[in-house]
């Protein structure tokens, strides 16, 4: 391909060049929206259907775990924006700072979502043969790290869900479901995020970033930011679902 | 600001989680989705630039929420008002009008 520049053949300017590319990215990120859409659409008919259930599911996460990562990710975007601007003002050292910073974020919320991964299988959370919503009620020893006011509080929501629902625990495992699919995908999404701001970095410290050219800046940052508002909408649908019992 | 728009989302974040704490019965559902809205909203304009993309962009980004709302709408239309052969209606109306009557 011939190249001057910054400018590749076959564009006339550079920001015709940006355009291209800005457009190509987002015409993507919207086949990601129907990807997620359609997911979002099983998950909400699911919740409809099985509302005891999900309820349940729903109450059993940690919103303090849930909360800390919805604010680590809206900073994580908040420093990729950065990581942009800094790109598009040749700011050379601050492109590296806040791509790291973005990284290091980026890691924070795998560490968090690793410990609620983890507490699920413990509690038997997981579906699959050995899922047993009601396991840490009845094996309250097993379960320390809820402590004893949570854990009458769970107790007398599942009696009454389980009066409402006879079939709670089917049912709570299609939440569940929904949980590691839906955030696992987000995860998923997230790793290659990871590995694309990896290569930007290295780029970034090779200092081959400026004004002129920044795409892979700005498209990776399209990416991340997409990423971000797969779990603005995540947050509130698995972790807020009737909290206020 | 940028250093705005982490504020208001954070913000956001704050008042949605204790949004969830308040029994608005099936309007809970409607709030959180709302917010989540606004915050996406946010994002797609300022940290992803799309307020000052260009008229084409802006297009594909508009089709992309509008081919969303068909999926939602069409399917849960259809989920809302479907009967069976025997004349019983699908779960998910009755639940929805379960829900209203007595909640857990």
């Amino acid at each position: 391909m011939h190249r001057t520049g910054a400018l590749f053949g076959q564009f006339k300017t550079l920001e015709q060049q940006k355009d291209t590319a800005t457009l190509g990215m987002w015409i993507f990120l919207v086949t990601e929206v129907m990807f997620f859409g359609g997911i979002m659409l099983a998950y909400t008919i699911n919740r409809h259907t099985y509302f005891h259930a999900f309820a349940m599911g729903s109450n059993t996460l940690s919103l303090g775990l849930g909360g800390f990562n919805t604010v680590v990710l809206l900073a994580s975007s908040f420093t990729m924006a950065m990581a942009v601007w800094s790109s598009q003002t040749s700011r050379k050292k601050l492109i590296t700072l806040f791509l790291s910073l973005t990284i290091l974020l980026g890691f924070v919320f795998f560490v968090v979502k690793y410990v609620e991964y983890a507490q699920k299988f413990h509690h038997h959370l997981v579906p699959g043969k050995s899922f047993d919503i009601f396991y840490c009620v009845n094996n309250p020893t097993k379960c320390e790290d809820i402590d004893a006011a949570d854990m009458a509080k769970e107790k007398e929501e599942l009696e009454v869900a389980a009066k409402a629902d006879p079939d709670l625990n089917a049912h709570a495992q299609l939440y569940y479901s929904a949980y590691f699919g839906m955030t696992g995908l987000h995860a998923l999404h997230m790793v290659i995020g990871a590995g694309l701001l990896f290569w930007l970095l290295k780029e970034s410290v090779a200092g081959k970033f400026n004004a002129e050219w920044n795409n892979p800046v700005d498209i990776v940052g399209l990416y991340w930011h997409f990423v971000d508002i797969v779990w603005i909408y995540l947050f509130p649908l698995l972790y807020l679902i009737d909290r206020h019992k | 600001m940028y250093l705005v728009i982490i504020s208001t989302l954070l913000a956001l974040t704050g008042i949605t989680v204790f949004a969830a704490f308040v029994d608005l019965g099936r309007f809970n559902i409607v709030v959180a989705l709302l917010i989540a809205t606004i915050k996406a909203t946010l994002v797609v304009l300022i940290f992803m630039h799309a307020k000052y993309a260009p008229e084409r962009t802006k297009l594909v980004i508009i089709a992309g929420v509008f081919w969303l709302a068909l999926l939602l709408f069409m399917t849960l239309s259809d989920y809302a008002s479907r009967v069976d052969y025997r004349g019983v209606r699908y779960p998910i109306s009755q639940i929805i009008s379960h829900s209203i009557e007595h909640r857990i």
